[in-house]
């Protein structure tokens, strides 16, 4: 197969997460082949971290995401205790727990939009973002800050979550909760929905195995693997949850078990803030031995994976990062190719990489190997469809 | 049969210096030369799921280690191999048991410079393509 260099027209966003590059190679209409191309944004993190000492580790890596910007912390924070076999007070596990569930609820919401303007549903983006803002107020009312909210240092917590702030997070929850209950039934019950999304993008069991596919795009496929309950930190064990997981594998699915999860969210939210026992929120850590450790943390793509390695000094000598989108963007090899040119936009957007990941997509007709479309067009063919759809169904 | 027990069995002879940091966090050396048969018992036979693996420059040599995760108990067991040829570091690519181990290994051979035997694409994945060749961010020599 001879593919040719094409030049994306797309803009370049290198300030938001996880820019990359997909080639589309086509056929008519359909995928015959993708080409995924990342780094664009490489920031030698891992290297800066050997650079940095342990207590400053912990910022830098609130600097990978900026949507799940709790969960690389939170998994550090977690390989460092396991390599100093540190105890982490329980007022402070469940201060996490809330801290890492409010990120979960918002980056789903954030999804959930994104997928609603990919297929013409703009009134899902405006509303799923309107009640993405309350939680972003949540955030600034505990940390100061709505988006990087440094919360996680080894050993615990940097700030408490006062009594004064648990009336006003419960008030959100409830009316997130209406919210969540809103959009399930604008997705379960809209039968454009069904026939928009139902049957495209598969990745079968078999090959999220494969791909080593985590999160929901693996508990979307049959997967039953949730690190928070599989791999219990923070105060997972002591709430009551569900696993969500669906065996169809399609964008629907997906879908359908991230909304699901918001509820779990909540649900677990709701009992931490009344569990949550009064008393210290950080633990005394003194120096860090030589040795290794691993933590994970499951993010709202997926397992987030830091392998920390000491020698005893106060900086680590290795820090391994692994993101969830690292394993589950490969997977779009599969999952496109055989779909259409309409489909794709939603198909490469269901593993929830970021916005600009679809904005700088090229397709390329396959005998001539010129481009024809950039990622606008793929927007609006796959609005077009939906609303071709809608005609056909109404 | 616990998840430890049947790989101490199935991989009897090529453990080395098996070590249990804590009954969550396992971590076990092998000979390079039989990584590619040891991954596959964990990733093919004993369903394993592979997270990922961290290329580490040592004084020793470069060492790999190669994470994978147990999801039915939570386990994470670390394989270890150490390439001690810093001029020339190859070890078998893992590539051909599944795709899952293309991208890593694509990142450590720029990162590192360790050469995987093998591998079906051994091109840059993060590093720009005017970065020099031969020269390996994760390398702690000068």
């Amino acid at each position: 197969m001879s593919h040719k260099v094409v030049i994306p027209i797309g803009p370049y966003h290198p300030l938001q997460d996880e820019p990359e590059f997909f080639q589309l190679f086509v056929e008519g209409e359909k995928v015959v082949d993708i080409d995924i191309v990342i780094g664009y944004n490489h920031r030698g993190i891992e290297k800066l971290c050997e650079t940095k000492h342990f207590d400053q580790v912990a910022f830098v890596v609130e600097r990978i995401c900026g949507i799940c910007s709790t969960s690389h912390p939170l998994a550090y924070v977690n390989a460092v205790e396991d390599l100093a076999k540190i105890k982490v007070p329980r007022r402070a596990l469940y201060i996490r727990t809330i801290i890492a569930e409010l990120e979960r609820l918002h980056s789903h919401l954030l999804w959930l939009g994104l997928a609603g303007h990919f297929i013409g549903y703009n009134t899902i983006w405006m509303w799923a973002w309107r009640y993405r803002e309350p939680i972003l107020d949540c955030f600034e009312m505990i940390s100061g800050n709505r988006n990087h909210y440094a919360m996680m240092k080894v050993g615990g917590v940097r700030r408490d979550i006062e009594d004064k702030h648990i009336p006003t997070l419960k008030k959100m929850l409830d009316e997130v909760l209406g919210a969540i209950d809103m959009f399930k039934g604008a997705v379960m019950d809209d039968p454009v929905i069904h026939a928009r999304l139902k049957g495209i993008g598969i990745l079968t069991r078999k090959q999220a195995i494969e791909w080593s596919v985590i999160g929901p795009t693996a508990r979307a496929s049959g997967i039953n693997i949730d690190v928070r309950r599989d791999d219990p930190y923070a105060a997972y064990d002591r709430v009551d949850w569900n696993v969500i997981v669906r065996n169809e594998g399609d964008i629907f699915a997906k879908t359908v078990v991230r909304i699901l999860e918001m509820h779990e969210s909540v649900q677990i939210i709701r009992q931490c803030l009344t569990k949550m026992p009064k008393g210290e929120i950080d633990a005394d850590v003194k120096d860090i031995p030589p040795g290794e450790g691993i933590g994970r943390a499951e993010a709202p793509r997926g397992e987030v994976l830091h392998y920390v390695r000491s020698d005893g000094t106060n900086r680590p000598i290795r820090h391994k990062i692994r993101a969830p989108s690292y394993m589950n963007v490969a997977s779009n090899k599969v999952a496109c190719v055989g779909g259409t040119i309409s489909d794709a936009t939603i198909t490469l957007a269901a593993v929830d990489p970021c916005y600009c990941c679809t904005e700088r997509v090229a397709v390329i007709d396959q005998p001539t190997s010129k481009k024809i479309l950039n990622g606008w067009d793929l927007i609006k063919l796959s609005q077009e469809k939906t609303e071709q759809l809608r005609k056909l169904i109404s | 049969m616990s998840i430890t027990q049947q790989i101490k069995q199935k991989l009897a002879n090529k453990i080395r210096d098996w070590h249990e940091h804590n009954p969550q966090r396992i971590y076990f050396s092998v000979n390079k030369k039989n990584i590619r048969e040891v991954a596959k018992v964990l990733f093919k036979d004993l369903g394993l799921r592979f997270a990922t693996a961290t290329g580490v420059d040592t004084p020793k040599g470069l060492e790999i280690v190669y994470h994978f995760s147990f999801d039915n108990s939570g386990q994470m067991i670390s394989v270890r191999t150490l390439i001690e040829d810093r001029q020339n570091p190859q070890i078998d690519s893992l590539a051909v048991i599944s795709v899952a181990f293309e991208w890593i290994e694509r990142e450590m051979w720029e990162m590192l410079g360790i050469k995987f035997v093998g591998h079906p694409n051994l091109k840059r994945l993060l590093l720009a393509d005017d970065w020099p060749e031969c020269k390996y961010p994760l390398r702690q020599n000068k």
